[in-house]
C-alpha cells in the first residue's frame, strides 16, 4: 500500500507512456484516501468524495477501481474477481488496466493477493490478516428501496432510525415465510450504521464479519466510500424469532465436489440439462489441483 | 379525564410563529391535562394546522414554549429541542393522525407493517409478536385481520383513515394531535370513525389536540373547544359552553352557519 508519495523518478518511468501510476492522478489520490481514512475511521458510514471520470462506464467497476488506485503501490500483488470468476471480461480488463498503468504483479490467487478488486462475491478462501479488499458497489444507500430523499436517509443515519428497514424482512417473511432477500443483504456495522455489503450473495454475509482483511467499498455513480476495518462485528439484520441463515442448496460442485461454496447454475444444453460450479473459479482449480473430485 | 392531576400534560405558552413577514401565530396559550379531548376550530388559514405542527416539531416556532410532561425526562421544552433529543425525550408519547392517510402512511406496504413500523421503531425486533400486535389492532379499528398482509391503496378512504389511527396508538402514546382526521370522508363513515374515536380516546386514557372545521366533530367529541382566527385564540371554553353560547362575532358566525335539519 506504498503508492509513492513524490513524483520521483519510480513515478515518472511508470509503465505507460504520459500516464501516471496507477492512471489517477496524486492529487486525486489524495483525495480519495482522505476519504477512505474517514471512511475507515467511522466504520459502515457513507463518506462522500469526488469521484473522477475512469476509462469505463459506470456500473462496471468505477468505484472500486478509483479505490484501487489511489491505494495500490509498487509491491503489491492484485486480485480482480467478478461473479467470483477471474476470467471474465469484467475481471481481465481491470486487472489487465492495473498490470499496464501499475505494473504491479497480478495473480488469480486469492492468498497470494495482497490487493483484491471484487464484483459480487467474496473469495471462499478466508482472507488474512494484511490483505485488503476492495467492493464495486452500484447502489451504496440501504435505505433507498424505503425513501427516495438523500436529505431524509441521511437523516435516518444521523439518528439510528433503522427499524423502517425491518419492513422488508417483515414484508418477506408476511408473504413468503422467510426472508427472500438473497443478495445486497443489509447489514449494521460495528453495532451503528446500516450498511449495504454490496450485491454479494447472503451467503458471503458472515465472511464479512470480524475479517481480519481491510474491506473497503466504492460507488463510482453514487460517490460514495465506505469501509469496515479488521476484526469489525457486522451484523445482517433478522428478528429474534427468524434469525439470519444463509441458504442451503443440495447440489455440489459438478467440477471439485464442494459443497460450501456458492454454485453458478449453468444451462447445459436444450433440453434443461443443468450442472453446478464453484463461481469462485480459484477456489474450484485449487481444490481440483490438490486433489479433489474430477 | 383527570383535571385533578396538578399538572398538565402540554402546556404551550406565548407561542408565536411567521412565515417571512406574515405573522402565522401570535401569542398562543393552551393546557391540555391527560386524558383531555380538545378541539380547535377556525377557518382556513388560521393557523390551526401550523400550530399542531408546532407541538409535533415538524415546524420550529420562532417565540414561546411547549411543555411536555415525559414519561422519562420531566417536563421538557419541546420547542427548544434538537431532533435526536426529541426522539429520546418523547419516545413513543406523541401520534400524528394527518388529514389524508396517505401522508401517514406507506401505501406500496402491507396493512401489518404499518402499524408494525412504530413497533420497529420503538426497538421491537420480534415477528411473532408484531404479527399478533398488529391483527389485535386492527381488529380495533373495524379492519378485517383477514386484511392484514393487503397494501393499504386497495383500502377505501375510511379504512385508511382507521388505519392510520392504529398505527398511531399501536406504541401507546399518551398524546394524539390529530388534523380534520374525518375530512374527505362521508358522513356515514365519519360518524363511525367519530364513534371509534371517541371510543379508544376514552379506553385509553388519550389526550388529543383535535383540529377541524367541522364543529358537528368539535360537539361530538371535545371536551373543550378553542376557537382560532388569525393566528390568535379568540375564544375558549368547555365545548358546549362555547357553542351554545358564543361571544365574539366570529363564533357567532360559525354557530349561527351550520345548517339545522
Amino acid at each position: 500500500m506504498n503508492a509513492p508519495t513524490t513524483k520521483t523518478a519510480a513515478s515518472a518511468a511508470s509503465c505507460t507512456n504520459g500516464y501516471n501510476f496507477a492512471y489517477l492522478d496524486e492529487q486525486s489520490k489524495r483525495m480519495i484516501r482522505r476519504a477512505i481514512l474517514k471512511a475507515v475511521a467511522i466504520p459502515g458510514y457513507q463518506v462522500p468524495f469526488a469521484g473522477r471520470e475512469m476509462p469505463l462506464p459506470y456500473g462496471w467497476g468505477t468505484g472500486g477501481i478509483q479505490v484501487t488506485a489511489s491505494i495500490i503501490g509498487r509491491d503489491d500483488v492484485l486480485k480482480v474477481i467478478d461473479q467470483g470468476a477471474d476470467d471474465t471480461t469484467n475481471a481481465v480488463s481491470i486487472r489487465k488496466f492495473f498490470a499496464k498503468t501499475a505494473g504491479v504483479r497480478t495473480t488469480t490467487k486469492t492468498a497470494e493477493a495482497s490487493l483484491i478488486q471484487t464484483r459480487h462475491r467474496i473469495p471462499e478462501t478466508p482472507l488474512q490478516a494484511g490483505q485488503v479488499i476492495v467492493f464495486q458497489v452500484p447502489i451504496p444507500e440501504p435505505l433507498r428501496w424505503l425513501e427516495p430523499r438523500e436529505t431524509a436517509t441521511r437523516r435516518m443515519h444521523a439518528l439510528g432510525d433503522y427499524g423502517p428497514m425491518y419492513l422488508k424482512l417483515y414484508e418477506d417473511i408476511a408473504r413468503f415465510g422467510r426472508v427472500t432477500t438473497a443478495y445486497d443483504f443489509p447489514t449494521v456495522v460495528n453495532g451503528r450504521y446500516l450498511m449495504s455489503p454490496s450485491p454479494i450473495p447472503r451467503l458471503d454475509n458472515p465472511k464479512l464479519d470480524r475479517s481480519p482483511a481491510l474491506q473497503l467499498f466504492g460507488a463510482g455513480r453514487e460517490k460514495r466510500i465506505y469501509a469496515i476495518p479488521p476484526h469489525t462485528t457486522v451484523k445482517s439484520l433478522d428478528f429474534e424469532d427468524h434469525p439470519f441463515s444463509t441458504e442451503r442448496w443440495s447440489h455440489k460442485c459438478a467440477r471439485c465436489g464442494a459443497g460450501d461454496s456458492y454454485l453458478d447454475e449453468l444451462v447445459m444444453d436444450d433440453h434443461g440439462t443443468r450442472r453446478y460450479v464453484c463461481s469462485d473459479t480459484d477456489y474450484c482449480d485449487s481444490r481440483l489441483s490438490a486433489g479433489g473430485r474430477r | 379525564m383527570n383535571l385533578d392531576q396538578p399538572h398538565p400534560l402540554l402546556e404551550v405558552r406565548n407561542l408565536g410563529k411567521s412565515f417571512g413577514d406574515r405573522r402565522v401565530l401570535s401569542d398562543i396559550d393552551l393546557a391540555l391535562w391527560p386524558g383531555e379531548v380538545l378541539a380547535i376550530v377556525g377557518e382556513s388559514g388560521s393557523g390551526k394546522t401550523t400550530l399542531l405542527r408546532c407541538i409535533d416539531g415538524q415546524v420550529a416556532p420562532d417565540a414561546g414554549e411547549v411543555g411536555f410532561r415525559s414519561r422519562s425526562h420531566g417536563t421538557v421544552d419541546l420547542a427548544g429541542l434538537s431532533e435526536s433529543q426529541r426522539r429520546r425525550v418523547i419516545g413513543s408519547d406523541l401520534g400524528y393522525v394527518h388529514q389524508n392517510p396517505r401522508d401517514g402512511l406507506r401505501l406500496d406496504l402491507s396493512a401489518g407493517a404499518n402499524i408494525g413500523e412504530p413497533l420497529l421503531q420503538a426497538g421491537l425486533r420480534h415477528y411473532g409478536r408484531i404479527r399478533e400486535i398488529a391483527s389485535d389492532w386492527l381488529a380495533k379499528v373495524e379492519i378485517d385481520p383477514g386484511r392484514i398482509d393487503e397494501p393499504p391503496a386497495r383500502f377505501s378512504g375510511g379504512m385508511q383513515q382507521r388505519l392510520q389511527i392504529a398505527r398511531n396508538l399501536v406504541t401507546g402514546p399518551r398524546l394524539v394531535l390529530m388534523d380534520e382526521p374525518t375530512g374527505g370522508l362521508d358522513v356515514s363513515v365519519q360518524a363511525r370513525l367519530l364513534d371509534l374515536l371517541r371510543r379508544l380516546a376514552a379506553d385509553l386514557d388519550l389526550a388529543v389536540i383535535l383540529v377541524t372545521h367541522d364543529l358537528g366533530v368539535a360537539r361530538l367529541l371535545a371536551d373543550r373547544l378553542m376557537v382560532m382566527q388569525a393566528g390568535r385564540i379568540i375564544e375558549s371554553g368547555l365545548t358546549d359552553q362555547v357553542l351554545d353560547d358564543p361571544h365574539q362575532p366570529y363564533t357567532q358566525l360559525l354557530v349561527s352557519s351550520v345548517l339545522q335539519l
